[in-house]
């Protein structure tokens, strides 16, 4: 394989390139015996989070290469969204990163109403940060019990993480009919409004869900085997992770200050008071310790969202369900999903279908560096590295 | 951040040569956005993502599009002489506006938080010519997404360092994405080892002469 700066003719002596493939070197043969053993780990193995194979070739224990496959699970979402009308695709979002079905609801709902300048009222603004909020904590809860799974803590912590979960899929079970796939944003507001009584349960989720911090990091924040897996463990320095476009809490685990409710706000976000928690080492503990910090400024959120929420309708009367056709043009929105910054790409020649829907997928992307991560470390660590990147093959693949 | 415009002028400056189109979108966003010339675009790009004010250092998105060949019709009248009496003759032309493929590059700023420029390459036509300079070299960012439209768009980037295909299977030859890509009977059909030996045992039980 050739090296980027070595295959492109361009000479330009005074700038460096701008990244260098990474390289191992081997160990000195009287340590090894030289030989090498290449393994494909995947499709279905228990530790990729779905159908994703990783080549790896190894030198002893060490991983020497590392290539990511991917495909397994590709099925065209572009091409089914340029075929369907807008709305159509609305339902087929959730299938992208199936934990987070709505914030994928609502990166999509954004880029349509950036195309076509439509008004979101107040309320529906505060169910969906409400939303996006709750989905987030699930989503951070889960990676944590994954990736104690991976490390070894069979079922426990994991099961922990997925007893809160049930109380939030609960939540949006009661507001949206399904507990995963949830359908809910439309293009101008929301489907329905809350059902009497959701605010209270979830303001006393919010009120208990400390408690379950609070126990979930005192049996794994200071733990001595976590820490002694994962600190130092996959270190992904700053430069790289801008220049690799890593988004999310990976990218702030690297100490970069770049959150999109903060640096690129969308929604109703600039009216709460929240905090970025920023990382120093950017190896697995910190992306590990990103998340746990995330999920208190969520609780923040959440707090001031359930108190403000006001009345009022939460669909835009203008907003067009039926028969709904932007003007000729284009739009890019993006938010802060919980596995990073997920946008859409919509062009719209004035049919009812888009021209091009594009997907900006956090997870396939925050992939890049996987090799990077990787290199010169245990297999073991392979499997705690890709836990600790987070990603879904929903997404990875479309 | 600057204006569009502003900074076509500056890169124009910068990078002799380089010519930039601004395009505008008819949209309430707003996003306009620069076509950029093929054989400058690396150079472009690379002003781009270090000039001071700029400081794009983050590529968030590429999009591949495939824009089909388009026959505009138009309509005229003319006057003219037949058979030595003048009649009015409406004739319709057609015009043909070659097809292409477009690479769009969303970039932004993180260290100064701004954003988007966006950046268009655009093919000469969608048969041969589908060759693009690669920015990987630039934001490795890109690494994967031009695997993709490369993979799904049929459009070669050049200086990429590892151009394969990424969602598809090594031995499909068609590009799924193109807006004229009709889908074969038997689109589940992948080649696996079981192949040969299934074609191993065919040839075992053929009838015996």
């Amino acid at each position: 394989m050739t090296g980027p700066d070595s295959s492109h003719t361009h000479t330009d002596t005074a700038s460096p390139p701008a990244w260098r493939r990474p390289t191992y070197e081997l160990r000195p043969q009287a340590e090894g015996d030289g030989r090498m053993l290449e393994i494909s780990m995947g499709p279905q193995h228990p530790s990729t989070h779905g159908v994703f194979r990783m080549d790896v070739m190894l030198d002893g224990e060490r991983v020497v290469k590392l290539k990511p496959v991917f495909g397994y699970l590709h099925r065209n979402h572009e091409k089914i969204g340029e075929s369907t009308t807008y709305l159509a695709s609305m339902p087929y979002t959730d299938r992208l990163d199936y934990f987070c079905s709505l914030t994928n609801n609502w990166a999509y709902a954004l880029a349509v109403e950036r195309l076509a300048g439509l008004q979101v009222p107040e309320r529906a603004e505060y169910i969906r940060v409400i939303l996006a909020e709750l989905t987030r904590l699930q989503n951070h809860a889960c990676l944590g019990g994954f990736l104690l799974q991976d490390m070894g803590a069979s079922g426990t912590p994991l099961m922990y993480a997925f007893r809160e979960r049930e109380k939030i899929l609960d939540l949006f079970e009661a507001l949206t009919g399904a507990r995963m796939m949830c359908n809910y944003m439309r293009f101008g507001g929301c489907r329905c409004d809350l059902p009497p009584g959701w605010l209270e349960r979830a303001r006393a989720l919010v009120a208990g869900f400390p408690r379950f911090l609070d126990e979930f990091e005192a049996l794994l924040t200071g733990n001595e085997i976590l820490m002694s897996r994962t600190q130092g463990v996959g270190v992904l320095p700053r430069e790289l992770a801008i220049n690799a476009s890593i988004t999310g809490p990976g990218l702030r685990a690297s100490g970069v200050n770049y959150d999109l409710r903060k640096a690129d706000p969308y929604g109703i976000y600039p009216r709460f008071s929240f905090r970025i928690p920023l990382g120093d080492h950017g190896d697995v503990y910190d992306r590990y310790m990103m998340r746990v910090l995330e999920m208190r400024e969520s609780l923040k959120i959440l707090e001031q969202a359930l108190r403000d929420i006001p009345d009022g309708p939460i669909i835009d009367p203008k907003a067009k369900i039926r028969g709904f056709r932007p003007k000729p043009g284009e739009a890019y929105a993006r938010l802060e999903g919980p596995k990073g910054e997920l946008g859409f790409f919509l062009i719209s020649d004035g049919s009812p279908n888009p021209y091009r829907y594009r997907v900006r997928p956090p997870s396939l992307i925050n992939l890049t560096v996987l090799e990077d991560l990787c290199l010169g470390h245990h297999v073991a660590d392979v499997v705690i590295i890709l836990g600790s990147v987070d990603i879904v093959l929903g997404e990875v693949d479309r | 951040m600057e204006t569009l415009e502003q900074i076509k002028t500056r890169v124009e400056l910068a990078v002799p040569g380089a010519s930039l189109t601004v395009i505008q979108n008819g949209s309430p966003c707003a996003q306009h956005s620069i076509l950029v010339d093929n054989e400058h675009a690396l150079e472009v790009a690379r002003f781009l993502q270090q000039d001071p004010q700029l400081r794009l250092d983050y590529l968030s998105n590429v999009t591949g599009v495939d824009w089909l060949e388009q026959v505009l019709q138009e309509k005229s009248r003319s006057r003219r002489v037949i058979d030595g009496v003048e009649r009015e003759i409406e004739e319709t032309t057609e015009k043909r506006v070659p097809g292409y493929l477009e690479a769009i590059y969303h970039l932004y700023s993180m260290e100064l938080k701004h954003g988007p420029v966006i950046l268009r390459l655009r093919t000469s036509d969608r048969a041969k010519g589908t060759v693009l300079p690669s920015l990987t070299p630039l934001w490795r960012g890109a690494e994967f997404q031009e695997r993709e439209i490369f993979d799904l768009y049929g459009i070669r980037f050049e200086g990429h360092p590892d151009l394969r295909r990424i969602l598809m299977w090594d031995s499909f030859a068609d590009h799924p994405m193109r807006k004229d890509y009709v889908e074969p009977d038997d689109y589940e059909y992948e080649p696996t080892p079981h192949d040969e030996v299934l074609e191993r045992a065919r040839q075992h039980y053929l009838p015996r002469t």
